[in-house]
């Protein structure tokens, strides 16, 4: 009980300090299609329901290969025309109620906390039966979000180490996560799935970044024959002075 | 076309201004690579009211709405994105285009006799655009937009006696809220730029007054062709510069659209990641940082300790650390302008100078840490060192002989 209660102490700290620099690189790519659609299903089904994507609208999908039936037919649960904004019917101060704090907006969680983040964070919950939910978190210490992807993934326990700080006093800090009940999903498939979650994320946070690569790419041409043209006006203008 | 020329020439000096400020103004034929950034300097700015105009006709400036209507301007606004990350990255290029600008007049000696007033509107330009980006930076209302404000206006408060009061002034209410966005809404589309265009006009006329310095620093109006009256060294603004500046904008253009169409966070540093959370007053960011334009500064200001109980010195010495650039003409006691013929003393005081800004620029972004604080007091050493021994190694310093006329570079 006492090793516990210093376990409790100590990990906020050290769980934070352990694992904030060691982010998993997100395999995002905003130019799959399949992956994009893949993981918007998951978003739908998943995280729509307490959080919202309140600047995206539902038909914006059309961008990554969907038609407005699909979408009409396949994603709008909470939703009843595919150009309303993807909100939560759940009111934030019952949500502030249910969780400590309401659940932040998705739109653009990719931009403010990067994709690693994201696909690090849906990776490491763990079993805590001294919170609330029965989860914490090793990227976000006494997160009030339970693991709802965890009939996919399964449950995992922490594996603790013995460090010792600078001052020499020993410290139990979690060495890694460890399956302890398996899910409906392998390590492996659990990790692809969250991957195209965050691969839609990503592209969720700017809908427009492909059309905007596309379009640069013929302005920076433009401007590449732009600069021998001027490069040549200048010249012949100048070759009189000396 | 002709008689439609006369008839406006007989009411308004159309062509008479054309030539006294193009065709007929007559530039040093030896401008170089710093040259370019006067004429970029009035691009960017063409290119922020242009896209400020259409960003003002979706933006909403109001508590509630301000972070929402970004995200639509972002998403359903026809180009929108286009619009916005052209003004977020205009933001950036005009400090760094103006910091490059103001680095080539210390360069060749710009800010001299017969050029102090060319220099105090540029100055005062570059506080007006201080004012513009910081109250510009409001508006997105997310996280850092929010604190980036919260903190610089208490910097106010730290002003003895009338410091409260004065806060209070200008966030229009306690704390920062829907009355200061409306407040710097107002005074960024409107007061400031007015004022801005004003001084531009101020700075460019005093310019083609005086006429321009060049990398030599030798006044091309003292050698005239006796037939013409034209300086020999001169050549007309209109079409030689009219034609290089091109070949300049283009390539600054490539640049702007790099980083506009394939990088416009900057690796965070033009959009901060924290500017994509909705300001919320009861969530302090653990690391406010502001823009990297403004970190130099803010680390001169965290690098003085607070003395009696007060943080005014450290605001104080952030507040002179940016006016002490209007007494530089008086400063510089060197018998030449240009860097080409100055001694040593004042190419390794304007090393260490550089050394110190890029470092404080630096360290402005960074956590505090007992190192980085040390390092930070060292360079506003060297910072205002630069300055205030001015008169000292520019008077005993030695130098080479001006040359009569320009050189071929």
């Amino acid at each position: 009980m006492k090793k516990f209660l210093f376990l409790l102490l100590v990990l906020p700290v050290t769980a934070f300090a352990n694992t904030a620099l060691k982010l998993d690189h997100a395999p995002v790519n905003v130019h799959d299609h399949e992956s994009l659609q893949r993981g918007a299903r998951i978003f739908v089904n998943y995280c729509l329901s307490c959080h919202s994507a309140g600047y995206m609208r539902y038909n914006r999908m059309q961008d990554i290969g969907l038609s407005e039936v699909q979408i009409k037919d396949n994603l709008l649960f909470a939703a009843d025309k595919p150009g309303e904004l993807m909100k939560v019917s759940m009111r934030p101060q019952e949500a502030k109620a249910w969780f400590g704090a309401p659940p932040p907006d998705l739109t653009v969680i990719a931009r403010s906390r990067g994709a690693d983040w994201v696909y690090t964070y849906l990776r490491s919950f763990y079993r805590d039966d001294t919170r609330p939910t029965g989860w914490n978190n090793t990227v976000f210490d006494k997160v009030g979000m339970p693991h709802v992807l965890h009939e996919l993934q399964g449950q995992l326990a922490p594996v603790y180490e013995t460090v010792t700080d600078p001052e020499g006093n020993k410290h139990q800090v979690i060495e890694r996560l460890e399956l302890v009940k398996t899910g409906k999903m392998t390590p492996v498939e659990y990790d692809a799935t969250v991957a195209d979650l965050v691969n839609y994320l990503a592209w969720m946070a700017e809908p427009a970044q492909t059309q905007r690569m596309n379009i640069g790419l013929v302005v920076i041409l433009f401007l590449g024959v732009f600069f021998v043209v001027a490069f040549y006006l200048k010249k012949e203008y100048w070759k009189d002075i000396h | 076309m002709e008689k439609v020329i006369n008839w406006v020439d007989a009411r308004f000096p159309l062509t008479a201004s054309f030539k006294a400020h193009l065709s007929e103004y007559y530039a040093p034929k030896n401008f170089n690579f710093w040259y370019y950034f006067g004429s970029l300097a009035l691009l960017v700015l063409v290119i922020q009211i242009v896209t400020g105009i259409f960003l003002a006709m979706h933006y909403k400036p109001d508590g509630a709405l301000a972070f929402a209507s970004v995200e639509y301007i972002m998403r359903d606004v026809p180009f929108g994105w286009l619009i916005r990350y052209a003004h977020s990255t205009g933001a950036s290029a005009f400090f760094i285009v103006v910091y490059l600008h103001m680095f080539r007049g210390l360069l060749y000696g710009s800010f001299r006799q017969p050029r102090e007033l060319i220099w105090i509107f540029g100055m005062l330009i570059y506080l007006m655009l201080m004012a513009e980006a910081f109250m510009g930076y409001l508006l997105p209302w997310g996280q850092m937009s929010f604190w980036g404000a919260q903190v610089i206006i208490n910097l106010f408060a730290a002003v003895p006696y009338i410091g409260n009061d004065l806060s209070t002034l200008i966030r229009g209410d306690f704390v920062v809220g829907d009355a200061t966005l409306n407040r710097f809404f107002a005074l960024h589309i409107v007061a400031l730029p007015l004022v801005l265009i004003g001084l531009i006009a101020a700075h460019v006329v005093a310019l083609h007054e005086v006429g321009s310095n060049n990398p030599d620093g030798v006044e091309i109006k003292k050698n005239k062709d006796p037939v013409t009256h034209h300086p020999v060294d001169g050549i007309p603004f209109h079409p030689y510069y009219t034609v290089k500046d091109i070949l300049g904008v283009v390539v600054f253009l490539i640049a702007f659209s790099a980083i506009l169409f394939f990088a416009p966070d900057m690796g965070g540093y033009f959009l901060e990641a924290n500017n994509f959370i909705p300001a919320d007053p009861l969530k302090t960011p653990p690391h406010i940082a502001p823009v990297w334009y403004f970190t130099p500064y803010y680390a001169i200001l965290r690098a003085i300790p607070p003395m009696f109980g007060s943080q005014f010195p450290g605001v104080a010495a952030m507040g002179i650390a940016v006016m002490i650039f209007f007494a530089l003409p008086w400063l510089d006691k060197s018998p030449v302008k240009s860097i080409r013929y100055r001694g040593p003393k004042f190419k390794i005081a304007l090393g260490l100078f550089v050394i110190a800004f890029i470092g404080l620029g630096w360290l402005g972004i960074q956590p505090v840490t007992p190192l980085f604080t040390l390092l930070s007091q060292i360079f506003t050493a060297v910072y205002f060192a630069f300055f205030v021994l001015m008169p000292w190694y520019t008077k005993n310093d030695t130098h080479k002989t001006e040359p009569e006329r320009v050189t071929d570079k």
